[in-house]
Order: structure tokens, then sequence, then C-alpha cells
């Protein structure tokens, strides 16, 4: 059947999409491998925030009778601006991104250092919310001191297990951006590893989104 | 793609940016405002959700650019994302199972 199908017809045959001849996804191999790991990452995150939201609703009254899980954060003052500083990140990275696929160094190299910037100011943040909270007598396994007995035990442990491990990211990417600051200022990152680093950075704003909602707001 | 190249040259893209962190700025401030609106308790969350998720995918299709990847690698990624949705609700039933139990 082959032997007599003319050459340019068998050519495209084995050159089609999905046949081995050319990248089905018209991206990059790593920038590929990092939207895969994300989607792992997504699916892990999705399963923290439904064994909490499963916690709370069986629980019913939730953190205790009579309180709201606002009562224990700073929502307006701290939390709400953490926020604010996250998606300046997000957009800061989003502008490095842009700089580095037109080439402009020196833009991606400033703009890379004020994700760096806004990614400390989170986590200084994050640090004096956990502070406050484990002084209010929040641990890991339960409340103690006064409260103790009158708040859900998992309130705290969801708590300090989900905004933990989104921390973990924060740092995680903070180090990585960092690292990738210094390839840049140095003319050694190209603009494929820049737009991959910034997939991650924002992988973390978005996992945030959820995080900022479903713990502090409802 | 040929398109998408280009207005990354011209600096479309620098627009899109600020217009995506508007709006995300917006809709965190709504979130905030839900909260103190006093409004029924299933509204906050229905409109909280609703709010997380045209944030989710603002920041997905802007600012990480999958609205401008090939259909194959956003549905890739958008399709096993019906997961998430099924493991909750599964969930659900069964955490509602008890908390009306206990009523």
């Amino acid at each position: 059947m082959s032997d007599a199908m003319p050459v340019r017809e068998q050519h495209r045959t084995t050159a089609s999409a999905w046949g081995g001849g050319e990248s089905p996804f018209a991206v990059p191999w790593a920038k590929l491998m990092m939207w895969l790991f994300l989607l792992s990452d997504a699916f892990t995150f999705a399963a923290l925030l439904t064994g909490y939201a499963a916690m709370r609703i069986t629980a019913g009254v939730w953190p205790g009778a009579g309180m709201k899980a606002a009562d224990f954060f700073h929502v307006t003052t701290v939390v709400g601006p953490m926020t604010f500083i996250l998606i300046c990140s997000s957009a800061t990275m989003a502008v490095a991104v842009g700089a580095a696929r037109r080439g402009d160094h020196r833009t991606t190299v400033r703009f890379l250092a004020l994700t760096v910037l806004g990614g400390l100011a989170f986590l200084g943040m994050q640090a004096y919310e956990w502070t406050g909270f484990i002084r209010e007598g929040a641990r890991l396994t339960g409340f103690v001191g006064e409260l103790g007995g009158k708040i859900q035990p998992m309130f705290p442990a969801t708590f300090f297990v989900i905004t933990g491990f989104h921390g973990g990211h924060v740092t995680s990417g903070v180090i990585y951006l960092l690292v990738k600051t210094i390839q840049a200022s140095r003319g050694r990152a190209s603009a494929e590893s820049v737009e991959i680093t910034g997939l991650y950075w924002h992988f973390v704003d978005l996992v945030w989104v959820f995080i900022f909602t479903l713990l502090y707001l409802i | 793609m040929a398109e998408h190249h280009e207005n990354v040259r011209g600096g479309a893209w620098y627009r899109t940016y600020v217009v995506t962190w508007f709006w995300l700025l917006v809709i965190t401030g709504l979130e905030i405002a839900t909260v103190f609106l006093g409004l029924p308790r299933l509204a906050v969350i229905l409109l909280l959700v609703t709010l997380a998720l045209m944030k989710a995918a603002l920041i997905a299709a802007y600012f990480m650019h999958l609205r401008h990847e090939r259909l194959n690698l956003i549905f890739t990624i958008a399709a096993p994302l019906i997961l998430i949705v099924i493991l909750f609700l599964g969930v659900a039933r069964d955490a509602l199972n008890v908390f009306f139990l206990r009523q």
C-alpha cells in the first residue's frame, strides 16, 4: 500500500502531529515538563483543600461556637496586602518574561529582582501571621490555653499544613528566582528558562487565590 | 503563534499584563468586600468561589500564556482538572451526610 503512495504523501503521513515527526504541543520540552509538574502539584493542593473542606463541613461549627476563622487573622491589614503583593509579583514576573523574549536583559534582571522582593515580603508577612496565631495558642494538633477545647483541633492543623505547604512553594520559588536573576545578570539565562521560572511563580500565585478564599474569607 | 510573537516584540503584552494585574486587584477587592456585605452564607460562598475561579482563569490565560498555546496543550492541562471536581463532589457528599446526621 505504502509502496504505491507518492513520496510527498508518505512524508505527510509520518510527519503528522502525533506521529513523532513534530511536536504536537509546539512548546519546548522543558516547558512541557514544567506544565506537567504544575498539573501534578495542582492535584496535591486540590487534595489538601478537599480534605480541609470535608473536615469543615463535617465539623458543622467552624472554628468554634460564635467564632469566625477571620477573627484569628488580620484579613484586611496583613492577608489582603499579602495577596496584593503576590499578584504584583506575578505581574513583575510577567514583565520579566516579556523583556527576556525581547532580549532586554537589563529589564529582565530588574523585574526578576522585584519579583524576588515580592516573594520575600510575602514570606515575611506570612511569618508574622503564623507568629500571631501561635501566640494565641494554635498548635499543629489543636489549640492550647484558654481557647483549648473551644476550637476544632483541625482548624489550626489544616491552616498550618496548607499555608505551610504553600509557603514551602514560595520559598522554593524565591530561591529559583534568585538563581535565575543571577544567571540573567550574567547573561546566561535564556528567554525560555525565564518563561519556565515564570510558570512556576504564577502557579504559586494561582494556588494562593484558592487558599486565600477558602481559609481566610469563607 | 506568529501573531503571539509579533505582540511580544510590539509591546502589546505589557498592556495585557497591566490590564490583567488591574482586574486581579479589583476582584481581590470585591472578594474582601463580599465578606463584610452581610449576604446569606451560601451566597457568600458561591460568590467567593466564582471570583476565585475568575482570578485563576485570568492568571492561567494571560500571565501563564495558556490562552496563546496550542489547543492540544490547553486541553492536556485543563481536562484533568475535572478530576478535582469529581474528587470534591465525592468527598462532599459523604461530609454532608455526616453533617446532617449530627443536626
